[in-house]
Formats: structure tokens, sequence, C-alpha cells
């Protein structure tokens, strides 16, 4: 029986080989989520090593200048390791821990995953080996030498388009080489169940927070949450425990990279079509024949061709709204959050920040938006000048 | 009778693989019955995909030749229909689910079967999502090959059970690939799915000389080469038609000796 559907999506699409050490991952999740000394472990490592709560920052400036909704800033870029990734890779090692593992893998785009998990392997004692796209090595170089400096090895991937894609493939075959002792801490809500079940649940504490910090700040829930997406954790954390608040818009941004009409995007839900891929079923950029396409964003965290299963769903429900922002309007975004809040946010969240732009305007004052700013740029700024024909050496 | 089980009748089987297109499919074809001439009992065709997760880099790369060569299912299936002009040996297609599934599963196995196709190995559908396609194959008589691997313990005799035409033993963990040394115990493997029924058992991953054929092939009903192949394919390009002729009737020889 096919297992971890949301409505059509999901499911367990992976060789033999990995099928018991899914098994055992779900056994072991549901033995301790509900655990009190697990979570008690859990929180202490959100609270006094990564940093939580993330502020919830009123972003005056911002909302002055676009003359419409209240813009909030739900700061994930001020977590430990610059951004929301820790949180998943906290939850996932813990768990790593208690199933007797001592190494664990991981893919990583833009290097925010790969830093996170190679910053919690050196906390706990694991031994750590990243996958990494060789042009997403290039693009991320500082990221490279950061997990390198927390003692992980980085593998650079030379197959296929050699970016997050490719780097999940390689990490997926060589988990099934190395199970016995290995965890593969799966960045996103993507991948075969339980994976994105697990790293949705360890994201949430994102709109949990939001949540009561809003209740507190404004004695109400906001109009909209804004989130980028390309496997899509930051932006399922940031919507998880506002799906049946049915008044709070939930709208995830995708990266159109030159345009959704160019052929050079990474938009999914705007271009893709229903696949099975990566041990799930969802929404693919993809050829008639089911070759998956080559992808493109200026942004190497959402430069992949799917979607996770749940975002693939909710957009079928309509629960959530999924729109294209091209590279243009997210490098836009980039300069103008830096410049107007003094906050430089990933070229990914800047996404997300793009649409609040357009969006805020056309909303009345009383309304409120927010943003999860998912992580933090410093790692983009080399790229951001080279977009703007700058030559700076990193 | 599917022409599956004819494969088994005689003795050991060995079952070579060749991706489709590499270098193209003309090549392929010329191959296949070259193939089949030199011995092969059951010939495994790969059609190729993108993103091959449980490939190790000898066949990535053939699959990446293929496509680059304009292969499409469209195009296999052609190859497949002109194939059937000119031999009866068993045929099986390897491909992922996602070319099955965008095709249209109803659709892919119905042409499968249409162009003469026994039997067809999805290394990315275990036993929990094979009613994605199991009762479409059944349907139009497919055998869907299951495949037990080296960390299956357990579940080796419910994907036992539900098995059809062979059991593919994976002989390592890991990708495919040419390997020095199969560490598994498949003899035990095989005891466990035997038990629970009676079918071939043919083993594949990492085989590439007639020494682990035959030992993979005594230990079980068959061997399977893919990697091994390929790479004489990868060498050789339009002129491997002899090599893996000759290749394939070694490793044939030796598995028949038994």
């Amino acid at each position: 029986m096919s297992k971890g559907k949301f409505g059509v999506h999901g499911g367990q699409y992976i060789p033999e080989t990995l099928m018991n050490a899914v098994i055992e991952l779900e056994q072991a999740y549901n033995k301790y989520k509900n655990d009190p000394v697990f979570n008690e472990e859990l929180q202490t490592l959100f609270n006094e090593y990564a940093g939580r709560p993330s502020l919830l920052y009123y972003a005056e400036h911002m909302t002055r200048d676009l003359g419409g909704a209240k813009i909030y800033l739900k700061r994930e870029d001020l977590n430990h390791t610059g951004s929301h990734k820790i949180n998943n890779v906290i939850g996932q090692m813990l768990l790593a821990r208690k199933m007797g593992k001592t190494r664990v893998i991981a893919e990583t785009g833009a290097g925010q995953h790969g830093v996170a998990t190679a910053t919690v392997a050196a906390l706990m004692g694991m031994k750590c080996e990243i996958y990494m796209g060789e042009t997403d090595t290039e693009r991320q170089a500082l990221n490279v030498y950061r997990m390198e400096l927390l003692g992980a090895k980085v593998h650079p991937v030379t197959s296929g388009t050699k970016t997050l894609k490719d780097a999940v493939n390689e990490t997926m075959r060589e988990w099934t080489a190395r199970i016995e002792d290995t965890h593969y801490v799966l960045g996103s809500v993507m991948g075969p169940h339980p994976f994105p079940t697990i790293v949705r649940d360890f994201q949430s504490v994102i709109s949990r927070e939001i949540k009561s910090q809003m209740l507190e700040k404004e004695g109400r829930l906001p109009d909209a949450v804004i989130a980028c997406v390309g496997g899509g954790s930051n932006a399922m954390g940031a919507f998880y425990n506002f799906i049946d608040d049915n008044n709070v818009r939930l709208i995830g941004c995708e990266a159109a990279g030159r345009g959704v009409d160019t052929g050079l995007t990474a938009a999914t839900i705007s271009k893709g079509s229903l696949g099975i891929f990566h041990g799930m079923k969802s929404y693919f950029c993809q050829d008639e024949f089911g070759q998956i396409a080559p992808v493109y964003s200026i942004s190497a965290g959402l430069d992949y061709p799917g979607i996770g299963p749940e975002h693939a769903h909710l957009h079928d429900i309509g629960r959530a709204e999924y729109v294209p922002v091209t590279d243009d309007e997210a490098v836009d975004a980039f300069e103008y959050l830096s410049r107007i809040e003094g906050i430089i946010p990933a070229i990914e969240s800047a996404h997300a920040v793009a649409y609040a732009k357009k969006l805020a305007p056309t909303m009345p004052k009383d309304k409120i938006i927010v943003i999860n700013i998912s992580g933090r740029g410093d790692k983009d700024v080399a790229a951001i000048a080279r977009y703007r024909g700058i030559d700076i050496h990193e | 009778m599917n022409r599956v089980e004819r494969a088994f009748e005689n003795g050991k089987a060995f079952i070579p693989f060749v991706t489709a297109g590499d270098p193209d499919l003309e090549t392929t074809e010329a191959i296949i019955l070259a193939m089949a001439e030199a011995g092969a009992d059951l010939i495994e065709i790969g059609i190729p995909f993108s993103d091959p997760i449980a490939e190790g880099i000898v066949i990535q790369e053939a699959d990446v030749r293929a496509l680059k060569s304009g292969t499409t299912t469209d195009r296999v299936f052609d190859m497949v229909r002109s194939l059937r002009d000119k031999t009866d040996i068993p045929l099986a297609f390897m491909t992922y689910i996602n070319p099955i599934f965008v095709y249209g599963c109803e659709r892919f196995i119905k042409t499968s079967k249409e162009c003469g196709i026994d039997a067809i190995i999805v290394p990315d559908l275990p036993f929990e999502e094979k009613e994605e396609i199991s009762d479409i194959c059944k349907k139009h008589d497919i055998r869907l090959i299951s495949l037990v691997a080296p960390t299956s313990h357990e579940r080796i005799s419910d994907i036992a059970r539900d098995a059809e035409g062979f059991v593919y033993v994976v002989s390592s963990l890991g990708v495919t690939g040419v390997r020095s040394e199969i560490k598994t115990d498949i003899a035990e493997m095989v005891s466990l799915i035997k038990q629970a029924k009676d079918i071939p058992c043919a083993v594949g991953f990492g085989i590439s000389t007639p020494e682990q054929a035959a030992k993979m092939a005594s230990l079980s009903d068959g061997a399977i080469v893919g990697s091994a192949v390929e790479r004489i394919i990868e060498k050789y390009g339009r002129n491997s038609v002899q090599p893996v002729a000759d290749y394939v009737r070694k490793m044939a020889d030796a598995v028949h000796s038994l």
C-alpha cells in the first residue's frame, strides 16, 4: 500500500535497497515525535543553539514606502547558520542519533542545507558528507569552504545539469551504497515518505512562532503569508499552522528565472506536469516523454525541477497560491530590502520579497502580510555583484 | 506462455542489458540481434532516463549518450517492432517509473505488449507502489519483475509471493556497475525467495567476468549483466556489435556450462 500521500501526490518511489531505511526512519519518527524527552531536547537545541524563536520584525520603512498592507518579516535569516535549514537538520539529526547512525549525508543547492548539516554534525560529533552540483560549488564557493571548515567532505556532482537535482540523485545513490550507519538528511519537504512529513513538522516551528508573535503584536492573524518555494521547506514551515485558517492567504513564490516562457525557468507549478521522481509523485518540469527538464534560476536553492508533494496538493485544492518571480525581480528585491530595512535577504527569500512588493500596494493599510525571510544574503553578495556587472573577488 | 518463462526452461539463463539508443537505435538493434545469436536467453532493453538514480556512472553516461542521439520512448517502441520481425528472444524493458507514468501507464504497457515486449523492470517502483502499473501489466500479459535487495530481509517473502516471471536479485548495495567482489549471501536470499514461491531468480549488479557470472548463476537461475556490456559500447560505439557478441558468447557459455 502506498504511504505518505497528499491527495494524489507523495508516496515512496525508490529502489528496493532503500525501502527498509525509510521504513526504519518512519518507525523511529513515530516513536519519538510525541516523546517528551525528544521534544525537550529539540526545543533546547532550537532555543540555545539555533537562537529560536526568530524575530517577527515590523518592516516599517517598507510598509510606508509601498503604501499598502502592513509588512512583517519572519527573520529565519537570524538563525544560527543563517537560514531556516537548521530547524530540520537539528530534528533529523537528533532522530538519526536515536537510530544509532554515526554518519550523515546530504544534498545541497545554495549550500545553506549543507552548511546546516555540517554544523550540526560538528556539534553532535557525526561524520558528514555533502553532495553539491559542480555549478553550485562555483556560484557558492564560500559555502563550500564553510562546510569544509566545519569538518564535512564536499563532493562536487558532475552528472546531469550539475545542480540541486543532480546533487539529490547522487546523495540517493550514495545512500543505497551505505545504509547501515548512515542517515540521509534530506533538506526539503520532498523525496519519499516519510521525508515530506518529517521535514514539514520540524519546519512548522516557523508558522507556530509567527502565529503566537502575531497574536501578541497585532491581536490577530495575518492576511497573507509569503515564502519562496524550491522544494518548499521554508514555505511549508511558514504555511503549515495556517492551513486551517482559511482567511490567511498562503502564497508560494517560484523561481521563474529569465521568465516562465523563456525555457530558462524553474517555476514548477507554472510550467510543470504530474510525474514521479525523487521518490514522490508531484509536479515536475519535464518533457512529453517524462525526461526531467534542465531548469534555471539565479538562485541555486530554488533551481530544482520539482516541488514537495504537500505543496502540489495545496495547489490542487486551491488552498495555496503559487506565483512566478523572475531573476530580475528577485535581484531588485534583494537590493531593495538591503537599502530600505538594512536587511540583506538570501536571493531565494528575495523572491518572496519581490512578490510582496507587488502585492502590498494592492491591499488596504489595515491588512497584514508576513514575508518569510528564509535566509540571509551574505552568501549571494558576490553573485549579485556579478549579475550587476561588478567583478569582486570573494 | 509468456516468453519470459521460456528463458529459464533450458537451465541457467544469461541476461544481458543494453541501453536503447547508445550510440544510436540502429546499432542497438544490431547489438540485440547479435546478443540473441551469441546465446543470451533474455535481453533487457533500457529506455534511457535523464536521472537514473539506481545506475552507476557507466549506465548514467550511456543514458546521456542515448538521449543525446535523439532516443525517445516512441522510437524505442519502433525499434522493438522491427526486432520482433527478426527474433523471438524474450525481451524486457528496463526503465524508471516517470517515463512510463508520463507516457500514460496504460498506453505504455499496451504499446509494449503490441511491440513484442514480455516483461518490464522498474527499479524505482518498490512493492508498496507497484499498484501504479501491476494490474495493467497483468491485463496485457506483461510480467512486472520484482527486485529483492541485500537490505530486503523480512520483506523478501512478501515480494516473492507476488512476483512473476523471475525475481531480480540485487547482488550488492549501491548502484549498478562492475565490482571486483560480491559479498552478499546470495544463496540465502535465493532460498528465502524460493521458500515463498517457486520462481526463477536471476542475480544482477556488479557482474562482469565469466567466473562471476558462473558463480552467481550457480547460486541462482541466472546472471544479469549491464554495465560491462555498456563499457564495450562506450569504447567501440557503432563498431561494438562484434565485440559485444564475443563478450556475450563467453558469458553465456560460462553460465550454460553449469
